[in-house]
């Protein structure tokens, strides 16, 4: 069976509808992170890695009723908690709620959070529970993970840089990581939509997007710069054509087969990978897309604007060194 | 031109039977619980998926700092009043910074002799320097305090390895966390209750010495007799090892009382020596302050016997021969062996600084399962999609996809079970992402051969071609999704690391399988196929 024999598309003639279509959906999630940042103080929710605090996950015997929480921890005087029910994947209530509270600052008393709230339960709400998870973060801790976070994105987008300058020419790098970029924003975005939490395993699958996306655009740069070193009298713009054409066939299947893992990660991997795996079912599907809609769309755009301006077009079709 | 395959198919048998070795060890059987036991022996699973506790602790190491500088406060004191030079006091001027000693109100005359005297007793560890006023700041040395804090820390270290030794808990991991900042990280698998756990780690470090009233008793009931039935509010019973008393199993009891003459941080040192009359005993000092209040206690207290307590329980009984000050000797028959663990308890038995605690994460065993079942339900629905997939659309090559696929697992799991790596929930994650992104060296070189047929070339030119031209292309998008997972390997934390662990190795055995296995096979049917038959792609 053979989904793409001879596909014949002018993916650079619909540039602008690749343009709108990204800028849709950026300018959407930069609005839903403006509100979040002015509602929360973040662009989009942090989790307990970056905003620091305490988070129990608890589990009920009987279905857990939220108000009465929250009348337990009034009546034992904890102020700040923040009570919310965990949906399963079909959106159903589940037994377990994630209470939280903010950040101390106080490290010697980071600690008697998570005590209080068991207390709390214990005396004023009649239903019986196990603590599943507790993640106590204080503010040192929060910053290094901060840091960490920022620092591996930073080094990771270089590194990309680096080596596809190396491997290429420094305009394939640039195009590629403002893909990458790209990618991000509208993956941050949509967390931002959702009202999903970023924690420090969202951040990793982020980094990986940003490779598999990179994997992605290099697919069709090979082929580029194959087709360029074949045919030199072709404009530009149709050798990026005919390229895109002849790795659609693999793009699609290879994001497709992996987009169906990931979905499937989303699907039955639970609930602790949640974040994870939502940043890497969007991040596939846009990864594939800013390939053919915003690096090659760069690529000559790049091109058309040297020519424009009278300098030597570094791309040029009939350039015969390597390229 | 049939190629001779004998040696490449030899090659990757041989591969997967030490990978299979890799993930099972020797199993002790074949049974489906068998095999099981022997995946989990070899393959560590994370406190995310095993459960347990993660702490970060800050030890407070001002506070080792400020006991070193008291003690020296108390020493120069002690010289200058020898030495007979005036001062009005020495203090320490900023609590903030504990490393700084002022001597103030001295005499302009006697500067010379207080400059002797310090530079030669405190020089090598302090930086002494002439403040104006008639003052002197005797500063510890930055190498010094450096040393310090590292030692102080080290020793955290050993006590709590000590303290979480005695719950029992199976390969704890105790070491060093962070970038010198001194940060300690514990981990803990299979403990749920961490109030516990940080109360055995915080306050059991105290060591103490407290008067014994009475004992060594049968059992509590006898203890309680002694003292008419009820204990008085300021005496409490404490347990000890039968050993001390009699050689016995079960435990003795002592009626010790409540308030301890020196406890925890009032101990500086302990080693073991020998006392004058050739027995071996421990040699202890206390702090200035603390040296004082146990003179008083000994003095008034001679031929009586203290007990040494130690988490909670009698550790040594001594009688009180004379009245000590800040050093002094445990003495009693001990061997060898029980005046070194009894030193040692002494050094440990004291935290040297207070614990911070900056970070805590604790995973529930049923949180942990759960997980395991949920990642492993969505590697497996994931491999078998994929799976499918490839046998539908690439018919005859799809099962040459599928065995790579197939391979690929087994080294990756392999891999984790000889390196000892700890496959975390996102490490699951990763081996299901290896499996879709592994593929993808499949579908590129399938994809490519399939040009090449339609092209027109024949089968066996087909397949060289198809490979020859993927591999740039494979390499390439390997190279650079190692290097992200690399990158994420460095400045991850645990899960995360385990993600990039899994994804690295699963790309390099991917790198193998999906380029070498991939083609032995291909040639292999290459081999057996008749001129003019068709690839099955």
């Amino acid at each position: 069976m053979e989904l793409f024999r001879s596909v014949n598309v002018d993916w650079l003639g619909k540039k602008w509808y690749f343009l709108g279509f990204s800028l849709i959906f950026s300018v959407a999630g930069l609005i839903s992170m403006g509100v979040h940042w002015a509602h929360i103080g973040s662009p989009v929710p942090l989790g307990v890695d970056f905003r620091g605090g305490t988070q129990i996950q608890v589990q009920f015997t009987q279905k857990p009723d939220i108000d009465k929480i929250r009348q337990a921890m009034d009546a034992a005087g904890i102020r700040d908690s923040s009570i919310q029910n965990i949906r399963n994947v079909d959106q159903a209530s589940s037994d377990d709620v994630l209470i939280s509270l903010p950040e101390q600052t106080n490290e010697a008393a980071l600690d008697t959070g998570r005590q209080q709230i068991v207390d709390a339960l214990q005396a004023h709400y009649n239903n019986p529970f196990t603590v599943r998870n507790v993640q106590v973060v204080g503010p040192t801790v929060g910053k290094q993970l901060e840091k960490q976070a920022t620092l591996a994105t930073l080094y990771s987008m270089a590194g990309m840089l680096v080596y596809l300058w190396f491997r290429f020419q420094l305009i394939y790098g640039v195009a590629a990581v403002v893909a990458c970029f790209h990618d991000t924003l509208i993956t941050v975005g949509a967390f931002a939509l959702t009202s999903q939490e970023i924690s420090l395993t969202v951040i990793a699958a982020i980094l990986t997007l940003v490779g598999y996306s990179m994997n992605d655009t290099i697919v069709v740069f090979d082929r580029i710069r194959e087709n360029l070193r074949l045919s030199r009298r072709e404009a530009l713009p149709d050798v990026v054509n005919r390229s895109i054409n002849q790795t659609l066939s693999r793009t699609v299947l290879t994001s497709g087969l992996t987009f169906v893992t990931v979905l499937s990660l989303y699907v039955f991997g639970g609930q602790v990978l949640k974040g994870f795996s939502f940043a890497l079912v969007i991040g596939i599907l846009i990864g594939t897309y800013s390939s053919i809609a915003v690096a090659a769309p760069m690529l000559v755009a790049w091109q058309e604007w040297r020519s424009k301006s009278g300098k030597n077009a570094v791309l040029p079709a009939a350039k015969r060194s390597r390229v | 031109m049939k190629k001779n395959l004998n040696g490449r198919i030899a090659l990757i048998v041989a591969v997967l039977v030490i990978f299979v070795y890799g993930i099972f060890g020797v199993p002790a059987g074949l049974s489906g619980k068998a095999l099981l036991e022997s995946i989990t022996k070899r393959i560590h699973l994370g406190l995310d998926l095993r459960g347990g506790a993660h702490l970060i602790l800050q030890v407070v190491v001002s506070e080792a700092v400020s006991a070193e500088t008291d003690s020296a406060v108390g020493r120069i004191q002690q010289a200058m009043k020898t030495a007979n030079l005036a001062f009005s006091q020495v203090i320490k001027p900023d609590p903030t910074k504990p490393e700084v000693i002022r001597i103030e109100g001295t005499q302009p005359n006697q500067a010379n002799d207080i400059r002797s005297l310090l530079d030669a007793k405190y020089s090598n560890e302090y930086d002494v320097a002439g403040g104006s006023n008639n003052s002197y700041a005797v500063t510890m040395k930055p190498m010094v305090e450096q040393a310090l804090q590292k030692k102080t820390v080290q020793q955290a270290i050993e006590t709590i390895r000590d303290r979480v030794d005695s719950l029992g808990v199976s390969e704890p991991v105790i070491q060093e966390y962070g970038l010198g900042e001194n940060q300690i990280l514990v981990e803990l698998p299979g403990i749920e209750d961490l109030d516990r756990v940080k109360s055995i780690i915080q306050s059991t470090a105290r060591l103490e010495i407290h008067p014994v009233i009475g004992g060594p008793y049968q059992d509590e009931q006898a203890a309680l007799a002694s003292v008419s039935g009820t204990l008085p509010p300021d005496q409490e019973i404490v347990h000890g090892s039968g050993a001390l008393a009699n050689g016995s199993d079960a435990d003795s009891v002592y009626v010790l009382q409540r308030v301890p003459v020196v406890a925890g941080s009032d101990f500086r040192s302990a080693d073991p020596g020998t006392s004058d009359n050739g027995l071996r005993d421990v040699r202890f000092t206390l702090t200035n302050e603390a040296g004082d209040r146990f003179y008083e206690y000994t003095s008034a207290n001679v031929g009586h016997a203290m007990a040494v307590v130690l988490g909670g329980r009698v550790r040594e009984v001594a009688n009180i021969k004379s009245a000590i000050r800040d050093s002094g000797e445990i003495e009693g028959s001990f061997s060898a062996d029980e005046v070194e663990i009894l030193s040692k308890m002494l050094r440990t038995g004291a935290l040297p600084a207070s614990l911070n605690y900056l970070e805590d994460r604790t995973v529930g065993a049923s949180l942990g399962a759960d997980s395991i079942k949920e990642g492993v339900t969505a590697a497996v629905v994931g491999v078998l999609l994929v799976m499918a997939f490839m046998l539908f659309y690439y018919r005859g090559s799809g099962i040459n996809a599928d065995l790579a696929l197939f391979l690929n697992l087994v080294i990756l799991l392999g891999f984790m079970g000889f390196s000892g790596a700890t496959l975390t929930l996102p490490g699951i994650a990763g081996v299901i992402l290896t499996i879709g992104m592994g593929v993808d060296s499949n579908v590129l070189i399938f994809e490519r051969i399939r040009e090449e047929v339609r092209a027109g070339k024949v089968p066996s030119a087909a397949v060289d071609q198809g490979f020859a031209h993927a591999w740039t292309t494979i390499f390439d998008t390997h190279v650079t999704t190692i290097v992200s997972a690399g990158i994420l390997f460095l400045f991850g934390t645990g899960p995360v690391k385990g993600f990039a662990v899994t994804l690295t190795f699963g790309l390099a055995a991917n790198l193998f399988t999906a380029v070498y296995v991939s083609r032995v096979i291909f040639e292999a049917h290459l081999n057996k196929m008749k001129p003019g038959q068709l690839v099955s792609i």
